[in-house]
């Protein structure tokens, strides 16, 4: 009966398409799978420019007190904090999806409502561990 | 019956030719990684803020000098790789080819500049 309804609408109307359509951008809902997956690859690849600024830090610290001196006021300014602040969370987050993926990879917590968790453990807890790590280093 | 065993079918094969090579270095050095970082987080975090004599001091001590030229070796090999995978599936042609070249080099790069700061504070 329901074929018969779309039969006659597909004659007057628009042809109407039963089967899923996708990506539907106006109504594509982001799940939390995807995304803490996409973050990982953000935050991994983002770690680049605190390790830029650590290693300038070092290099400078290596070379004189003039160049220490610039790198040093660059690395503890207020850009400084920012920068390693955001690096903190980037690694953390980078670290615990990193071991979520080699949960995955072994086979294990596969189905939604366990990989659900995970991503939220991932996101939790690295704020919780970059809350601690700025508290014991600062 | 397959004579050839599953590692042997996958030689070769996958995106870049190399098998399961690129999966297996991540594996391995994403754990290699996870045992060294925390640990090098707390000695960095201590260091940064201190003088340049308490900062080459501190790297200048053998566990932390080994400890640092691990993780940059380790780190940027790793970046080199996770880099070359995130421009391999958006950029195409000679943008691709450019991007990948770049990446590595520049992990070359950063790898180079720390381990020579490693060996003048150690010496």
């Amino acid at each position: 009966m329901n074929n018969a309804t779309q039969a006659g609408a597909s004659q007057s109307g628009p042809k109407r398409v039963e089967r899923p359509l996708s990506p539907h951008l106006q109504i594509y809902r982001p799940q939390l799978t995807s995304m803490t997956s996409i973050l990982t690859r953000i935050t991994g690849n983002g770690l680049i420019v605190g390790t830029l600024l650590a290693v300038w830090w070092l290099v400078a610290a290596a070379t004189g007190p003039e160049a220490f001196a610039t790198a040093n006021a660059v690395a503890t300014s207020w850009f400084g904090d920012l920068v390693f602040a955001c690096s903190a969370l980037g690694l953390w987050y980078h670290y615990l999806a990193g071991l979520r993926h080699l949960y995955f990879d072994a086979g294990h917590g596969l189905d939604i409502a366990t990989a659900e968790k995970l991503g939220w453990a991932c996101l939790g807890g690295s704020v919780i561990l970059t809350i601690i790590t700025i508290i014991i280093v600062q | 019956m397959r004579y050839l065993t599953d590692r042997k079918r996958a030689v070769g094969n996958g995106s870049a030719r190399s098998g399961t090579e690129h999966h297996w270095y991540m594996t391995v050095s994403a754990v290699a990684l996870a045992f060294m970082v925390p640990t090098w987080i707390y000695i960095f975090g201590a260091a940064l803020g201190g003088t340049r004599e308490e900062v080459v001091a501190t790297f200048g001590q053998p566990f932390v000098a080994i400890l640092t030229g691990l993780v940059l070796f380790v780190g940027m090999q790793h970046f080199a790789k996770g880099a070359t995978m995130m421009i391999e599936d958006y950029a195409k042609g000679s943008m691709r080819k450019g991007l990948v070249i770049l990446a590595i080099s520049l992990s070359y790069a950063i790898t180079a500049a720390g381990i020579f700061a490693l060996v003048r504070m150690a010496l």
